[in-house]
C-alpha cells in the first residue's frame, strides 16, 4: 500500500532498512541469545544520522517527527525489536526534553543525543508502581539549590547504557501524585547505581536495568517545567512516542509476516508446498490485512501527532494497543504456519513471539490503553451532548 | 590532495539469473548499483582525504542514468562529482574507456591519486585502470589492499596482493592504484549526506568539453567488437554418479569443466 | 554523430528477444517494433540474440596496424622465483593449437635479471624463437619497465597474436601494453581459436559474473592481445627434439618509479564464505575433527573456502563462523560441494542458491541428493581426496 511518504521520508526508510538489512539482521540471533546490547549499531545508527530525525534543526536534528522516528524503528524492528529498541528507547527518553526542557537544557543535551553520540531514557517504573503510576515512592527532595533523590525505579530500558534520564520523582510527598516531578540525572552522578541487567523472555538486546537512588543529589536547574508537573510530562511524553511501539510492534509483525509467507512456499508436505493449502493461505491473509491495518493506524497516529492536533491520547493509545495486539496475534500465528520448526530456537520464529509480547505490556500495557481510549470516548460524548 | 575516484555503474550481476527455459539473462529485479568494487575505492578516497586534507572527485562514464551512481557517491562524502556522457562514447571497449576517463582526469587537472575497483563486476576484465595510466602517463599499481604511508613530500608506500602473499612498494604521487576487499570497509550512506546529494551539482561532460581525439572513443576507438553472446550450456540437474570412485570422479570433473567451470583455478 | 546502434525497422518483427536479454533496460516494444533508449551501452548482446539481423551496430574503428606485416603467435613468458609461472605452459599449450590452424611460428618474450635456463625451457616446450632480455636493471617485475620492452618488442617484431596469463601480473601488464600500442585486448578467455575463413582469433570469455559468454574478435588492430587464466587450458607437454631460437634483444630501461620494498608470503587459509566462488562443506559424516583437513585441501584445490553443517559446528569439529545455514551464514558460490551432509532444510536454506551444488554421501536416500545437481555417492574419505587428485592433476 501507498501512504504517500515525502521524499525525505522514503530516504530516512531507505537507508533504515538498509541498515536493519546489512547490520542489524546478522547480529539479531546471536544478540537475542548472549543478552547482548548492540553498541556498534547505535553506532551505525549515528553515523548515519539517524538519531537526528526527531530533533528540532536548531538543536542538530533534521526537523521530523513522530513519522520520522516511527519510519526507522519499524525498519530496524523488521530485523530485530530488541536491537531496534535501543533507538526508540532513546527516542523515549529524549522526548520529555524536548517538550518540557528550558533553552538551556535543550542546548545541553540534544545535540549530543541528536549526534547519537548519548542515549536518553525515561524512568517512571518502580516495583509498587506499574500501571498504577500515581504510587510512585522515589524522592527528590529539594534541599537549597539541589534536590535530593532517594528511592529505586524498575525495568528501565537502556539504563546503564543512556546517559541522561528523566526521572519521575515527589518532589513534594505530601501532595501525593499531583507533588511529583520530572527531574534529569546524569549518569555517574554521586548516588546514582545500576541494578542488574534483566534476564528476559524477549527483545533480549535491549537493556533493561534498575536504577537505584541514594541521597543522589542533582541541581535544581535540572528540573523539567514546574515543580508538580510530573505526570504532565509523562502522559503528554508517552501521547507522543506510543507510535514508536506501535511501530515496533509493526516491525516485528511484518518481520514475521514476511517469514511466514516465504516458508510457506518451501516447506512442502503432502507433495505440495504448504503455501497451496487454504488453511494456511486463509492465515496469511488474515495476518496481512491485521499488518496493514495497524499500519494505517500507526502512520494516522504519527501524522496526527506530527500536525499538531491538540488532543492525541485517543489514536496514539489506539494505535499502540492495536499494533502490539496485531504484533502478538501474527507472531504465534507465524509460528503455527512453522509449524514444529517455529517453536525451536535453531529457527528464528519463536523469537519473534518472545519480542512481540512486551509491546502489550510496556509504556502503558494495553489494559491502560483501553482505559485512555474509553475515557476519551465518554468525554467527547459529554462534550458533543452540550 | 586531489583525488580522483573512477566508478562504474553496472547491474548487480550477483543477482542476475539465467531462466532454465529460454536460456536468456532474467533482467527483472536487478538493479544498477556501483560496481562494489569501487564501493572501497570511494571509501579509500575519502579516507584519505579525511587523514591528509584535499578534495575527493567522483568520474564516471556512461549513460545519464549513471548520475544516481554518482549522487550516491556524493552522500557518502564524495566532495564533487563529474559524469562524462555523450552517444558518442558508447560501445567503448577497455581501450577506448581507457582513453576517454583519462583525457576526463587531465581536464580536472593536478591529480595527485587515482582511485578504482580491481575490475567492474560485468566485463571482469580489471582493464581500464592500467590502460588509463598509461594514457595519462602515471606509474600504476593494481590488487592493492592496504596504503600503508604518503608522506608530504609525496612518498606513498602500498601493500599489493599477489597469489601467495603480498608485496611492499614505494612510489610518489601522482599514481593511479585499483583496490580490492581486504582495503577496507565501506562506511553507510549518511541522511546529511543523502540530503547533500540531492541537491548537489553533477557536472556533465560531452565530447566537445573536453580535448580529445575523436577517433579514440566509443565504437570508433574500440579495437575489439563483440561477434557473439550466448549463454553457457548450463549443467543440467540431478546426476548421481555411482561405483567406481576414480571414474565418478573423472565423470564429474569431464561435467563441471565442460560447463566453463574454472576447476581447479588459483585464488586472486 | 550517428548513432552507434540502431534498429532496422522492416526487419524487427517485435518478438522482443532483445528485451529479455538487454542487462541493461534500454529496450522496449512501442508498436510492435523495439525502440532502443539511452540506457544503451552498446554491449551488442542484442545483436547477438536478435534472429532477423533487424540490429546494427555500425564499426568503423580507428585505423590501425597493417595487418599483413603481422605474423606468428607470441607468448608472455611470466616468471617468479627464476621459474616460468604455470599457466605460461598452458598458453604454450594454446598457442600450439593455434599454430595448427594457422602455421606460423609461436614466440616468447621473456625478459628478467637471470633468465636464459627458462629460454631453453621455453624452446623444449614448442617455442620456436625466445626474444629474450637478460638484464639486471629489469629485476622483478615492474609494469613501467615491463610494458615499455614488451611493446618495443611487439612493434619491432610484429606477431599477429599475442598471449598472457590472467595472472595478477598478467592483468597488470597486457592493458598498459595495450594502451601504448593501441590494440585490443581480451582478459580471461576460456576459449581460443583461428575463424576458418579470416584466420582471426576467436577470444572467448564469460561476462556478467559468468552469467553469459561472449566471443571478440580484434579485426583490424595488431597483435590481438588476449590473457588466459590459469587451469582453464591445457599445460602443454615437453615437444621431444624441437628445436628453436633464443635471440637476444636489447633496448634501453627505463628507471622505474614504482619499487619493491619486500615481499611478504601469507598463507590464504580463510577465505570468505561470503565471497567465495568454490565453498567445500563437512558435515556429520567426517566423523573426526581431524578429518576437516580432506574438507580444507579440497577447498584449497579449488581455490575457495570452508564450511560446515551446524551438525559438525555443534560437535566442536569446527568453529562457527564456518556454519552454513539457517543459524549461519547464507551463501552462493559458484560450486558448494556438500561432504556427508545429510541435506537438512536448515542446512538447505544456507547454500540452496548456490548455482551448482555437489553432494558427497554414503547413502543414496539422503535429501541432499535432491537438489544437488551432481552426486557421487561413495564414502567421503575415498571421493575427496581422488578429487583432489585429479584436481591438482
Amino acid at each position: 500500500m501507498n501512504y504517500f511518504l515525502t521524499e525525505e521520508q522514503e530516504m530516512i526508510r531507505d537507508l533504515a532498512a538498509k541498515i536493519a538489512k546489512e547490520k542489524v539482521e546478522p547480529l539479531a540471533l546471536e544478540y537475542d541469545e548472549k543478552g547482548t546490547f548492540p553498541q556498534d549499531i547505535v553506532e551505525v545508527l549515528a553515523k548515519a544520522d539517524l538519531f537526528r530525525v526527531f530533533i528540532p534543526e536548531e538543536y542538530d536534528g533534521l526537523g521530523g517527527g513522530i513519522m520520522e522516528m516511527s519510519i526507522v524503528v519499524e525498519e530496524l524492528s523488521k530485523a530485530c525489536g530488541g536491537i531496534a529498541l535501543a533507538y526508540a528507547a532513546s527516542g523515549l527518553g529524549t522526548m520529555p526534553i524536548m517538550l518540557f526542557g528550558n533553552e538551556e537544557q535543550k542546548k545541553k543535551y540534544l545535540p549530543r543525543l541528536a549526534a547519537g553520540e548519548i542515549l536518553a531514557a525515561f524512568a517512571l517504573t518502580e516495583p509498587d508502581a506499574g500501571s498504577d503510576a500515581a504510587a510512585v515512592k522515589t524522592k527528590a527532595v529539594p534541599d537549597g539549590e539541589d534536590y535530593v533523590l532517594n528511592g529505586t525505579k524498575q525495568w528501565i530500558t537502556n539504563g546503564g547504557e543512556a546517559f541522561i534520564y528523566t526521572v519521575i520523582a515527589l518532589t513534594d510527598p505530601t501532595r501525593g501524585p499531583r507533588g511529583a516531578s520530572a527531574v534529569l540525572v546524569e549518569k555517574d552522578t554521586p548516588g546514582f547505581e545500576f541494578g542488574k541487567k534483566e534476564d528476559k523472555m524477549g527483545i533480549r538486546a535491549s537493556v533493561t536495568r534498575e536504577l537505584i537512588f541514594t541521597d543522589c543529589k542533582v541541581p535544581k536547574t535540572n528540573l523539567l517545567g514546574r515543580e508538580g508537573a510530573g505526570f504532565l510530562v509523562a502522559m503528554k511524553t508517552f501521547d507522543k512516542t506510543r507510535p514508536g511501539v506501535a511501530a515496533q510492534a509493526l516491525g516485528i509483525a511484518q518481520g514475521a509476516l514476511d517469514k511466514a509467507v516465504a516458508y510457506s512456499r518451501e516447506r512442502k508436505q503432502f507433495g505440495k508446498p504448504i503455501s497451496a493449502f487454504q488453511g494456511i493461505q486463509f492465515m496469511l491473509a488474515d495476518m496481512a490485512t491485521q499488518v496493514e491495518a495497524a499500519r494505517a493506524l500507526t502512520y494516522a497516529a504519527a501524522r496526527t501527532i506530527d500536525a499538531g492536533a491538540k488532543n492525541v491520547s485517543r489514536v496514539s493509545a489506539m494505535a499502540k494497543l492495536f499494533a502490539s495486539d496485531t504484533a502478538m496475534r501474527v507472531t504465534t500465528d507465524a509460528v503455527q504456519v512453522y509449524g514444529g520448526y517455529g517453536y525451536m530456537k535453531e529457527y528464528p520464529m519463536e523469537k519473534l513471539m518472545r519480542d512481540a509480547k512486551i509491546t502489550q505490556i510496556y509504556e502503558g500495557t494495553n489494559q491502560i490503553q483501553r482505559e485512555v481510549i474509553a475515557l476519551q470516548l465518554i468525554k467527547e460524548s459529554l462534550q458533543k451532548k452540550e | 590532495m586531489k583525488i580522483v575516484v573512477c566508478i562504474k555503474q553496472v547491474p548487480d550481476t550477483t543477482n542476475v539469473r539465467i531462466n532454465p527455459e529460454t536460456n536468456t539473462l532474467m533482467r527483472e529485479g536487478v538493479e544498477s548499483i556501483i560496481n562494489p568494487f569501487d564501493m572501497y575505492a570511494l571509501e579509500e578516497g575519502i579516507r584519505l582525504k579525511e587523514q591528509h586534507g584535499g578534495t575527493v572527485i567522483a568520474l564516471s562514464m556512461g549513460p545519464p542514468q549513471v548520475e544516481s551512481a554518482l549522487r550516491e557517491a556524493i552522500s557518502l562524502g564524495v566532495d564533487e562529482a563529474v559524469l562524462m556522457s555523450d552517444r558518442a562514447f558508447a560501445g567503448a571497449d577497455t581501450l577506448a574507456t581507457a582513453y576517454t576517463l583519462a583525457r576526463g582526469i587531465k581536464k580536472i587537472g593536478k591529480v595527485d591519486i587515482v582511485l578504482m575497483g580491481r575490475q567492474a563486476i560485468d566485463g571482469d576484465t580489471g582493464q581500464v585502470g592500467p590502460g588509463v595510466a598509461e594514457n595519462l602517463g602515471l606509474p600504476h599499481v593494481t590488487e592493492i589492499r592496504k596504503i600503508e604511508q604518503i608522506d608530504e613530500d609525496g612518498t606513498i608506500v602500498v601493500e599489493r596482493l599477489l597469489e601467495d602473499g603480498y608485496v611492499r612498494l614505494k612510489s610518489k604521487l601522482p599514481i593511479l592504484l585499483t583496490v580490492v576487499k581486504e582495503i577496507n570497509e565501506p562506511r553507510l550512506p549518511s541522511l546529511k549526506g543523502k540530503m547533500a546529494a540531492k541537491k548537489a551539482e553533477i557536472q556533465n561532460w560531452k565530447s566537445e568539453d573536453i580535448e580529445l581525439d575523436a577517433q579514440r572513443i566509443g565504437l570508433t576507438g574500440s579495437p575489439t567488437q563483440v561477434m557473439k553472446v550466448f549463454t553457457p550450456p548450463k549443467p543440467s540437474g540431478g546426476k548421481i554418479f555411482e561405483g567406481d570412485v576414480q571414474q565418478a570422479v573423472t565423470d564429474l570433473l569431464v561435467e563441471l569443466r565442460s560447463a566453463g567451470i574454472p576447476i581447479g583455478q588459483q585464488k586472486e | 554523430m550517428a548513432e552507434p546502434i540502431r534498429i532496422i525497422l522492416d526487419k524487427c518483427v517485435g518478438c522482443g528477444l532483445c528485451i529479455k536479454v538487454c542487462a541493461y533496460d534500454a529496450v522496449s516494444l512501442v508498436d510492435k517494433k523495439a525502440v532502443l533508449n539511452e540506457r544503451c551501452t552498446v554491449c551488442g548482446a542484442c545483436v547477438s540474440a536478435c534472429k532477423y539481423d533487424a540490429i546494427l551496430i555500425e564499426r568503423r574503428p580507428f585505423k590501425g596496424q597493417d595487418v599483413e606485416n603481422y605474423s606468428g603467435i607470441c607468448v608472455f613468458a611470466e616468471h617468479r622465483g627464476g621459474e616460468l609461472s604455470s599457466v605460461v605452459y598452458e598458453i604454450i599449450g594454446a598457442a600450439r593449437e593455434l599454430k595448427v590452424s594457422l602455421d606460423k611460428k609461436i614466440s616468447a618474450i621473456l625478459l628478467g635479471s637471470k633468465v636464459r635456463q627458462m629460454a631453453e625451457q621455453l624452446v623444449s616446450y614448442g617455442v620456436d624463437e625466445v626474444w629474450m632480455m637478460e638484464d639486471p636493471a629489469i629485476g622483478d617485475f615492474n609494469e613501467e619497465i615491463q610494458a615499455d620492452l614488451v611493446a618495443k618488442i611487439l612493434l619491432d617484431k610484429k606477431p599477429e597474436i599475442f598471449l598472457g596469463g590472467g595472472t595478477i601480473i598478467g592483468r597488470s601488464l597486457l592493458p598498459r601494453v595495450a594502451a601504448k600500442i593501441l590494440t585490443g585486448l581480451t582478459a580471461d578467455c576460456t576459449e581460443l581459436a583461428i575463424d576458418g575463413e579470416n584466420k582471426l582469433l576467436k577470444q572467448t570469455r564469460p561476462a556478467f559474473g559468468g552469467n553469459i559468454m561472449a566471443t571478440i574478435l580484434c579485426n583490424s588492430h595488431r597483435p590481438q592481445m588476449a590473457t588466459v587464466r590459469h587451469k582453464v587450458m591445457k599445460a602443454a607437454e615437453v615437444l621431444q627434439g624441437h628445436d628453436g631460437q633464443i635471440q637476444e634483444m636489447s633496448y634501453p630501461i627505463l628507471k622505474p618509479r614504482v619499487e619493491v620494498l619486500e615481499f611478504v608470503p601469507e598463507e590464504m587459509d580463510t577465505v570468505n564464505l561470503a565471497d567465495a566462488d568454490f565453498i567445500v562443506s563437512g558435515g556429520r559424516g567426517i566423523k573426526d575433527p581431524k578429518n576437516f583437513a580432506l574438507i580444507g585441501e579440497l577447498a584449497k584445490a579449488l581455490g575457495g573456502a570452508v564450511g560446515a553443517s551446524r551438525a559438525a559446528v555443534d560437535a566442536g569439529w569446527i568453529p562457527y563462523s564456518h556454519q552454513v545455514g539457517q543459524t549461519g551464514k547464507t551463501v552462493n558460490p559458484t560450486i558448494y560441494v556438500a561432504c556427508g551432509i545429510s541435506g537438512a532444510i536448515q542446512h538447505l536454506a544456507g547454500m540452496k542458491s548456490s548455482d551448482i551444488i555437489v553432494a558427497i554421501n554414503n547413502d543414496p536416500a539422503a535429501p541432499i541428493f535432491n537438489v544437488a545437481h551432481y552426486g557421487i555417492v561413495g564414502s567421503l574419505f575415498d571421493v575427496v581426496p581422488e578429487l583432489v587428485k585429479q584436481i591438482q592433476g
